[in-house]
């Protein structure tokens, strides 16, 4: 086969695998969100993990909680920095969406960007979503 | 002359690619000093062996019904006759009523005591409701047949499920001899009436059954049965001899369902 | 050695693609019951299992009556049994297949199927179920496929294939003992509760499994240059009859402890059954149909003029497959939830989509089977000219 025959098909091949880098790029403008702090996250400013450590490993750090306060039956955690909180993901003042008032724009914010979608949610409810 | 380099280049990747998996696990090991820690609310009701009593002779239509209600309410138990809300839940399918879920409700005598079957049983016990759910037994089947462990032993005794491991085999309900475990064929929403979220539904496809109010224990209050019972249930530390539950198992005789079978139930009838 | 599955006549690719056809229609069907739950099924909270587990307890045996081949040619030196190991091997791989398929879309949460592995219960039998079965499919494709390419490159096979067979022989045994266990260590289920479960498995299993083997003999001769031989199937036509001896002869025990006794935790199964309890007798006329189709089958594969009727035996074997399919299929599974723990009666049929699917699993197997069938006989005609 001729050597230009290869090599423009590489390229094409090349192209079309990155189409939809190429589609994102003419269709969306926005940067990755920021994820938004409302309510009592923004005032009190008590944080179970530093940003950065919460944004690598949430997803580790709820799996464990999971475990803990299932099989374990430990429902509190006490952070490095004193706080207490209630592992849990939607109940109560102290748990994740109690702080976190607005799960839109926090967790939805990043995952659907990502195009992440944790089944979390196929169980657990978002006491303001409840009509 | 190839050979060689490429050899040599595959030798240097490799030690390359080790040393950049084994710097987040360094970066892990110097991390902070101060651990964070989980606890037990302080709250929290404990117990060596968690029992129930449930005393037949305060148990009335009404109670059982509140009790269910109660339970299965606060749980967000699906009610299949419930009537479907078709803005939010469109096109859902009808329901088979054979594939109920229940964690607490009653049956009459002979088919919560089948192993008592009594052709002269006394007459008022043919009619009295009897409540069963899981017996959080001390030698549950259910536990040793889950292959996943996702139904499991706490160490107060409670048998408990993990929603989040069950593969929604259903070995346990062909394990359980008291058909005390329902499974989830369907999504469960559109058959909630109101959504308490105080406490999660469950997904299509995993095993659920009574969990001993396991989230009320844990705040210090008393599950949901109990409270509704008007003082026909009564749970309890069924090693502390001092306890509610142990004066009440001395005072009265007591059966259990299916005894003889050695599942030891911790869920005691006073007749 | 692929590559010969993609050369076959006008039939074998008709029978390909109608087998692509069942299977994609299953797919379908599945594709409901993995979004919308096992509400599709017929399955219920008293009878929480159903087809498809009645299909994976019956297949486990098919699977383990390979051995039925392994044991008298590789540990006894029977010649007769040369040519059709390899049939018996690959009858266990497709088998297998579709053991595993069938519980796959049983689960109602597959895509955490790997929890087993992740979180090992050495308590649980279905955990052992999964080792056993992995392994006995693992341990037959590198077998079958071995021996066979030594065949066609007509060497002796390599040296390590020895231990793996005789491996392969306590294996056998074993998935069939496991599944057995799964059952009969349960106390809440009074027919399963009883020790002759696993015998009577076995039982079920060897004379399924090499009747089905017979009955793909026949269809291998008639579409296939290679011949596995009449005394092959003769002397498995004598081990299908005792087994099948061995296993009404069981069911009998089982009928006379249980009716004997009188206990009612225990005969109320049987009773529904075989005569029906408290008015529900769907599967009365199942059950006798399997003892009679079993029965006969027996007598059949008993007296030698019959037995050794080429016209007959197939056709005997597959009354014998069918009842065994029968008993262990629907008999068991219905069997054990009716009545229900609390002496509740509901009864269970598979409903539309849960056949399909059904179908399409065993057309998955069956596929499996034909192109592993296709490369054994078609390597056995090279060699054997």
């Amino acid at each position: 086969m001729n050597k230009n025959y290869i090599i423009t098909g590489l390229i094409i091949f090349a192209l079309a695998v990155l189409s939809p880098f190429w589609f994102n790029i003419v269709t969306t403008t926005q940067a990755a969100p920021e994820p938004e702090l409302v309510g009592k996250a923004k005032t009190e400013k008590k944080c179970v993990l530093d940003k950065y450590e919460m944004r690598a490993n949430h997803m580790s750090l709820l799996d464990e909680w999971r475990d803990s306060v299932v099989r374990d039956a430990d429902r509190m955690y006490t952070a490095e920095n004193g706080h207490s909180f209630n592992m849990s993901l939607s109940t109560g003042e102290n748990s994740c969406l109690g702080c976190h008032e607005d799960k839109a724009k926090f967790c939805d914010a990043c995952h659907t960007y990502a195009s992440v979608d944790p089944y979390c949610w196929e169980c657990h409810t978002n006491p303001k979503e409840i009509k | 002359m190839m050979k060689k380099s490429r050899r040599s280049f595959l030798k240097v990747a490799g030690i390359a690619a080790v040393g950049l998996g084994a710097s987040p696990a360094s970066n892990f090991a110097s991390s902070d000093i101060s651990l964070p820690v989980k606890s037990k609310n302080k709250k929290v009701l404990t117990a060596h062996r968690w029992g129930m009593v449930i005393d037949t002779n305060k148990i009335t239509d009404e109670v059982v019904e509140s009790i269910v209600e109660a339970c299965h309410k606060n749980h967000n138990v699906p009610d299949f006759n419930h009537e479907v809300d078709e803005e939010k839940f469109p096109k859902t399918r009808p329901v088979n009523h054979k594939q109920e879920i229940k964690w607490i409700w009653e049956e009459e005598f002979h088919n919560a005591f089948p192993d008592k079957e009594d052709e002269f049983l006394a007459e008022k016990f043919h009619d009295l409701p009897f409540l069963v759910t899981c017996n959080h037994c001390k030698n549950a089947p259910c536990i040793q047949a889950c292959p996943t462990q996702a139904t499991f032993k706490r160490e107060d005794g409670i048998v408990l499920m993990d929603f989040h491991r069950c593969i929604g085999c259903r070995f346990c309900m062909a394990a359980c001899p008291f058909g005390a475990r329902s499974f989830n064929f369907r999504d469960p929403r559109p058959f909630i009436e109101e959504t308490i979220p105080a406490f999660p539904t469950r997904s299509k496809g995993v095993v659920e059954k009574c969990n001993l109010c396991a989230e009320r224990l844990a705040k210090g209050e008393q599950p949901h049965c109990v409270e509704a019972s008007e003082g026909a249930i009564i749970v309890g530390d069924l090693e502390d001899p001092e306890s509610e539950i142990r004066v009440l198992l001395n005072e009265h005789y007591t059966i259990r369902r299916k005894q003889s079978l050695g599942t030891e139930p911790s869920v005691y009838y006073v007749m | 050695m692929l590559e010969i599955a993609i050369k076959g006549s006008k039939n074998y690719w008709l029978w390909i693609v109608f087998l692509l056809a069942v299977i994609g229609a299953g797919t379908i069907a599945y594709i409901d019951q993995f979004m919308n739950g096992l509400m599709t099924t017929g399955m219920s909270r008293d009878v929480s299992w159903g087809f498809y587990i009645a299909n994976f307890t019956f297949l486990v045996g098919v699977a383990a009556g390979g051995v039925m081949v392994v044991i008298p040619y590789y540990l006894h030196d029977y010649e007769k049994f040369h040519r059709i190991t390899i049939l018996g091997e690959f009858l266990a791989v497709g088998s297998l297949v579709m053991c595993i398929l069938f519980i796959v879309v049983d689960l109602g949460q597959p895509t955490r199927v790997l929890n087993v592995l992740l979180y090992p219960s050495p308590k649980s039998m279905l955990f052992y179920d999964m080792i056993v079965l992995q392994g006995y499919l693992i341990l037959n494709i590198v077998i079958g496929w071995k021996i066979l390419e030594a065949e066609r490159n007509q060497v002796e096979p390599p040296l390590w294939t020895k231990p793996l067979i005789y491996l392969s022989i306590p294996f056998a045994i074993g998935i069939h003992t496991v599944t057995a266990y799964l059952y009969c260590g349960l106390p809440g289920r009074g027919y399963w509760l009883t020790a002759i479960l696993a015998p009577r498995f076995l039982a079920s299993a060897f004379a399924a499994g090499p009747a089905f083997l017979i009955i793909l003999c026949y269809i291998v001769k008639k579409f296939t240059k290679f011949d596995p031989g009449w005394e092959a199937m003769q002397t498995l036509s004598k081990i299908v009859c005792y087994a099948v001896i061995a296993n009404l002869f069981f069911f009998a025990c089982e009928i006379f402890v249980v009716f004997y006794s009188g206990i009612p935790g225990h005969t109320a199964h049987l009773q529904y059954l075989l005569f029906g309890y408290h008015g529900y007798h769907a599967l009365v006329p199942w059950m006798w149909t399997a003892l009679i189709l079993m029965s006969t089958g027996a007598v059949f594969l008993i007296i030698p003029q019959l037995r050794n009727n080429k016209t007959l035996l197939p056709v005997t074997c597959a009354m014998i497959f069918f009842g065994a399919w029968i008993d262990k299929g629907l008999g068991m599974i219905s069997g054990g939830f009716v009545p229900s723990p609390l002496h509740h009666v509901t009864e269970y049929a598979p409903t539309g989509p849960e056949i399909m699917i059904t179908l399409a699993v065993y057309a998955t197997g069956f596929l499996v089977l034909t192109i592993l069938y296709k490369l054994a006989t078609q390597v056995k005609e090279e060699v054997l000219g």
